[in-house]
């Protein structure tokens, strides 16, 4: 079977739900929970407009939001799907193409340096397509998450040292999302990596923002870090959009991974409240599911 | 209550907490349109002019262009720049998120301009009150950095967020996330 259009079809769709039409479940409901927490009028004033937008996205297909982001995706691969693996990476591009012409998507992608925008969201690295094997399946997965500049933007990376230990880490989330907050779009998602090397300590931050809200890292201390950080962020008083409030963050992920003996890389990726993501699996068959 | 305003701006009155919409002309300026600006002056007269900091997606029908989704980009980056652009092109109103510096709330307690806050990301609350697209400049930046005239009605709801008498949320909000952050900090012990 010629997998190349499936993969093509299945991107377009994925940004289609993503950025316009299917708005996760439990950002939306988070969102509703906070408006009847709120005593904050301006802030209240904020959330309403989320809502409606997300409603009108619905509504109309349009996006959501202007800034459509680029174009990151995790794609898992089944060891028992049967599949020329070499072809994935054109045809995601050809769907990412596709959906910038017919959705339309903002052409984001320039070059770094000259900004020469091409107009197709398409560049060097970009979209950008994280492989992984999943031992045992017989399907291939693709997440995209579409990111934002002006949560991207704040992003930061620490390389702490390990006698600062917790407190530390603690501190420096604190600290700087006390600073950054307010240019994320919150009410938005604070990810989280520890550990790792420099570049691992940012991808599992960022993979921490495809987690739903409400979901805990499964190891307790971690968990419970996750709850003190969240806490204590939204009684900072920073509120939707910077203007003041208790609504700041709807959650606060936090993934770890092992690291060097001299090493406490701590990085920080925020998602802003439109925090779309969509995933679909290709079945050996053809068949598709999302 | 929401205050209805029209271009060109009146902002004297404005306060900051006021919510107010926008009906009359806009233009979109982001990052490459300001430095433009700076570098070779506007094609168009900007006296009194309300700028909306965004990057739209617009895309062209057979009777000129439509709107798709337009909402507000960090005005923070456009920091260095804004003070000279209200001071030489007389701009009475900044629409945008997440808030501007001191220098420019210096710029626009001096010559007479308000910041107003606009939900970030909320494009198409934005579209539903872009009547037409009037014009568009400098194309050749690309779409998001091109300016954009849009006629607009009841455009918002927006907050005054910084006024013309130095009053500035961000800065309140600021000063008291300073203080709790001390608060937390020492309840963690983390201080």
């Amino acid at each position: 079977m010629d997998f190349n259009d499936t993969i093509k079809n299945l991107t377009y769709n994925l940004l289609k739900f993503a950025l316009c039409t299917n708005f996760p479940k439990d950002v939306k409901d988070a969102l509703e929970k906070a408006i009847e927490k709120e005593d904050n009028d301006i802030t209240k004033s904020q959330l309403e407009a989320i809502l409606e937008d997300i409603k009108l996205a619905y509504e109309t297909q349009m996006p959501i939001c202007q800034d459509t982001g680029v174009h990151i995706f995790f794609v898992k691969i089944g060891s028992k799907m049967k599949i020329d693996l070499a072809l994935i990476d054109d045809a995601i591009k050809e769907g990412v193409l596709e959906a910038t012409k017919k959705i339309p998507l903002r052409p984001n992608v320039v070059h770094p340096l000259t900004r020469k925008n091409p107009g197709t969201n398409v560049g060097i690295g970009m979209p950008h397509i994280y492989y992984e094997i999943l031992p045992q399946k017989d399907y291939l997965e693709i997440t995209v998450l579409p990111k934002g500049a002006g949560s991207e933007n704040m992003s930061v990376l620490n390389m702490l040292d390990p006698s600062q230990g917790k407190n530390g880490v603690k501190k420096f989330i604190l600290e700087w999302t006390a600073e950054k907050a307010k240019n994320v779009c919150p009410p938005g998602i604070v990810g989280v990596g520890i550990g790792g090397t420099a570049d691992v300590a940012m991808k599992i931050a960022k993979e921490a923002l495809l987690r739903p809200i409400g979901s805990r890292n499964a190891e307790p201390e971690i968990a419970k870090l996750e709850d003190e950080m969240l806490d204590a962020i939204n009684s900072l008083g920073i509120g939707a959009m910077g203007l003041g409030g208790n609504t700041t963050m709807l959650d606060v992920h936090i993934e770890c991974a092992s690291t060097h003996t001299a090493s406490l890389p701590v990085a920080i990726n925020f998602q802003c409240w439109a925090a779309r993501q969509a995933t679909g699996r290709i079945y050996q068959d053809g068949r598709i599911e999302f | 209550m929401i205050k209805r305003l029209t271009t060109p701006l009146d902002v004297r009155d404005l306060k900051v907490g006021d919510i107010v919409s926008i009906t009359g002309t806009i233009y979109t300026a982001r990052d490459e349109t300001h430095l433009r600006l700076l570098e070779e002056s506007s094609p168009v007269n900007l006296e009194g002019a309300v700028i909306f900091h965004c990057g739209p997606i617009v895309r062209r029908t057979d009777e000129g262009w439509e709107v798709v989704a337009a909402g507000p980009t960090t005005s923070s980056r456009m920091n260095s720049l804004e003070p000279e652009i209200i001071k030489r092109f007389k701009i009475r109103g900044i629409i945008g998120k997440g808030g501007m510096d001191e220098e420019t709330l210096n710029a626009m307690e001096k010559y007479g301009c308000v910041y107003l806050a606009m939900t970030g990301g909320a494009a198409l609350l934005a579209v539903k009150s872009i009547e037409r697209v009037e014009a568009v400049y400098w194309l050749d930046l690309g779409m998001p950095e091109a300016m954009w005239v849009f006629n607009v009605r009841d455009f918002g709801p927006m907050v005054v967020a910084m006024d013309t008498k130095g009053r500035n949320i961000y800065a309140d909000v600021d000063r008291l996330v300073q203080e709790r952050l001390l608060k937390i900090e020492r309840e963690l012990n983390l201080a």
